[in-house]
């Protein structure tokens, strides 16, 4: 499925500093059943966000006003548990172009690539760091710029470099998908498949 | 060439139709199975792009995730997931995919049903939407979940892009002790690796312990192998493996069979390969285990103490959330804690085996009367089994009822919902917040662990029922 190009991201970010955050707490499996790819962002983190009586629960970050952006900072593997690709459409859906963590579980973030969400991983004393500032000042922005693998704290200008491969580094800034890559080498994958054993 | 190669090297390497300069590999896949959550959008996308299913033959769709375990014969009351179902059956009827759905004689658990029917073969590369597609490694294969934008990959395609993942071996020796199960040899060697020890590497599992195990309790192994992070896991096949492949629907047949054997007996790592990351237990020591937190990495053994807050890896907020959503205390034992549910089944252990294992506790005992039991064969086949090997009638002696298969309660997407604040000892693979229905609280253990819980009403050490087998 096709999405924004990614370049240069400057944001406030949304901080939730807590570890092995998983995909049933991204969306939780109830809020699977849609056949479109629609309306997921109501429902992020919706067992955090809501109380069971779908009221708000007032001090989850993503009810505090003072606390928005396309920038969402997670801790230590961020994303583990289930393939669901929901759980990146959720992020995406929501308004997340970039998720920050010092170490992402490698389906959900193989899945945020394919959709157009940059995982960003930086060390854990980076990811310290702008807890700290984006607590300390939720205005604080951060640049996230994909050309140059480079994060930036704006108001101090330190910053980190991240890795991405060349390959999905140029589909995210050109918007490319992988599907129109393979379609490309459709000849060599049936003469692939007319040779495999199996 | 005469490199050595690892077994995960061998399978994946003879898969890989082409290289990208930093960049994935374009894997070719030889086995694509697909139910009715993660599949519909994908089925949309290639309609988008007026592209065909390339290879009908090599995908495999059953229902699953949102189907009843009751009254499968009627109308499915949910109008969201009927109509997923339903959605699953046009798509897969409009391209000419065999479809077992719901009532279906061969409908069950996508996990379970691919080895029952022989579509899980040694060497193969096996996807699905799905994580625990890391069972069908138990078989030699390279089995690993995708996302949804990859469903659509391999339906147009037949190839996904990945790289390459680290490669991994864990060793263990020795032999399960009385009361231990495959569950429990994973259950602690997610313990010791944590949720995220094995991100980034595919895990061979070696050693006496998994040679001695039966395919039934290899795969319950492989399909936790995604709950310490890793892409997947896989055990390189014996005869155990091709006895257990052989005559199934799927599987080759005649000179077929002898050609299939030809590469499936050269499916293991040479002496001198090289792993990225060795590990090695010893097997006589694991326990029984039991999970205490909000996710399969936090487990013990189940006569230990919920370790303190400062002894745990990672960060004390974290944990001591999680300790806080479960109403646990850092030192509590969790021996007699008082269970309110117990869910035997899942792709994880739902299988004949499991279901032998439960009934050896109960028999000759009653359900306690604070506990509400499901037992979710993990399909029909399964079922079957448990009512011609005379299980059914020790479980219904004991006061347990049989349901229908189906995922049901591991993920709760049905109406197998654990209420909130309840406690449930389930066999299933995650115990994540409210993984079990909104607010619910779940215990990851074996189906022994499950059965003494289900029989005495609270958190029991199953060896304490085993005296007779001494």
């Amino acid at each position: 499925m096709a999405y924004d190009k990614f370049d240069i991201l400057t944001s406030t970010a949304v901080p939730l500093p807590i570890e092995n955050v998983d995909t049933d707490q991204i969306i939780p499996a109830r809020f699977l059943k849609a056949t479109e790819r629609v309306g997921f962002g109501d429902n992020l983190f919706r067992d955090w966000r809501y109380n069971q009586d779908n009221t708000l629960k007032e001090d989850f970050v993503l009810n505090q006003d003072k606390f928005s952006g396309k920038i969402l900072v997670g801790g230590k593997n961020f994303g583990s548990g289930s393939s669901r690709e929901h759980a990146a459409w959720a992020v995406y859906d929501y308004g997340f172009r970039c998720v920050v963590s010092s170490f992402f579980a490698d389906i959900f973030r193989g899945n945020c690539l394919n959709i157009g969400v940059l995982p960003v991983q930086v060390s854990a004393d980076f990811l310290q760091k702008i807890f700290d500032a984006t607590e300390a000042d939720p205005t604080t922005e951060l640049e996230v710029n994909l050309q140059e693998q480079k994060i930036t704290l704006l108001p101090t200008g330190e910053s980190e470099s991240f890795d991405i491969n060349d390959y999905k580094k140029n589909n995210m800034l050109n918007g490319f998908d992988d599907i129109d890559y393979l379609l490309n080498i459709k000849k060599d994958i049936e003469t692939f498949a007319e040779n495999t054993p199996l | 060439m005469s490199a050595t190669k690892t077994l995960f090297d061998k399978v994946w390497d003879s898969h890989v139709v082409h290289k990208i300069q930093d960049g994935p590999d374009v894997l070719f896949i030889d086995r694509h199975m697909v139910h009715e959550v993660t599949s519909p959008v994908a089925f949309l996308g290639i309609k988008n792009r007026n592209i065909p299913v390339m290879h009908p033959e090599k995908t495999f769709a059953t229902a699953d995730h949102n189907t009843p375990t009751i009254n499968q014969h009627l109308p499915v009351a949910d109008p969201l997931s009927a109509n997923q179902l339903k959605m699953l059956e046009e798509n897969a009827n409009e391209h000419g995919i065999s479809y077992w759905g719901l009532g279906h004689a061969k409908n069950g658990i996508v996990h379970v049903v691919g080895p029952e029917y022989g579509i899980t073969q040694p060497g193969a590369t096996i996807v699905c939407g799905d994580s625990h597609t890391s069972t069908h490694g138990a078989f030699g294969a390279i089995a690993f979940g995708i996302g949804t934008s990859e469903v659509e990959m391999v339906l147009a395609t037949q190839c996904i892009m990945q790289p390459k993942p680290k490669r991994m071996r864990i060793n263990i020796n020795g032999t399960m002790s009385k009361g231990v199960t495959p569950k429990d040899v994973a259950l602690f060697i997610i313990s010791q690796l944590t949720t995220s020890g094995a991100t980034g590497y595919f895990v061979e599992y070696a050693g006496e312990i998994f040679r001695e195990m039966s395919m039934e309790g290899r795969m319950t192994v492989c399909n936790l192998s995604i709950e310490m992070g890793a892409r997947g896991g896989m055990i390189a096949p014996d005869e155990k493996t091709f006895e257990y492949v052989k005559d199934r629907e799927f599987t080759p047949k005649g000179a077929d069979w002898d050609k299939a054997m030809a590469y499936w007996e050269t499916l293991y790592t040479d002496e001198d390969a090289i792993f990225d990351k060795e590990l090695t237990f010893d097997g006589s020591l694991i326990e029984p285990m039991i999970t205490y937190g909000t996710n399969p990495g936090m487990g013990m053994g189940i006569s230990n103490d919920i370790p303190m807050a400062n002894a745990v890896q990672g960060g004390a907020t974290t944990y001591q959330k999680s300790l806080k959503y479960m109403d646990f205390n850092e030192g509590d034992s969790m021996m007699g804690k008082p269970i309110d549910f117990v869910f035997l089944g899942s792709c994880t252990n739902g299988r004949i085996e499991d279901f032998r294992a439960f009934a050896s506790i109960v028999k000759g005992r009653k359900k306690a009367d604070n506990v509400t039991a499901w037992l979710v064969p993990g399909s029909h086949k399964v079922e079957s089994a448990i009512k011609e090997e005379g299980i059914l009638d020790i479980l219904t002696e004991s006061g347990f009822q049989l349901r229908e298969p189906g995922c049901s309660a591991c993920l709760a997407m049905n109406d197998d919902k654990v209420p909130a604040g309840k406690l449930a000892v389930s066999t299933s693979n995650r115990n994540f917040e409210g993984r079990q229905g909104p607010g619910s609280r779940t215990l990851l253990a074996s189906p022994l662990v499950a059965a003494a819980a289900a029989v005495t009403g609270k958190v029991t050490d199953p060896r304490e029922l085993m005296v007779e087998l001494v």
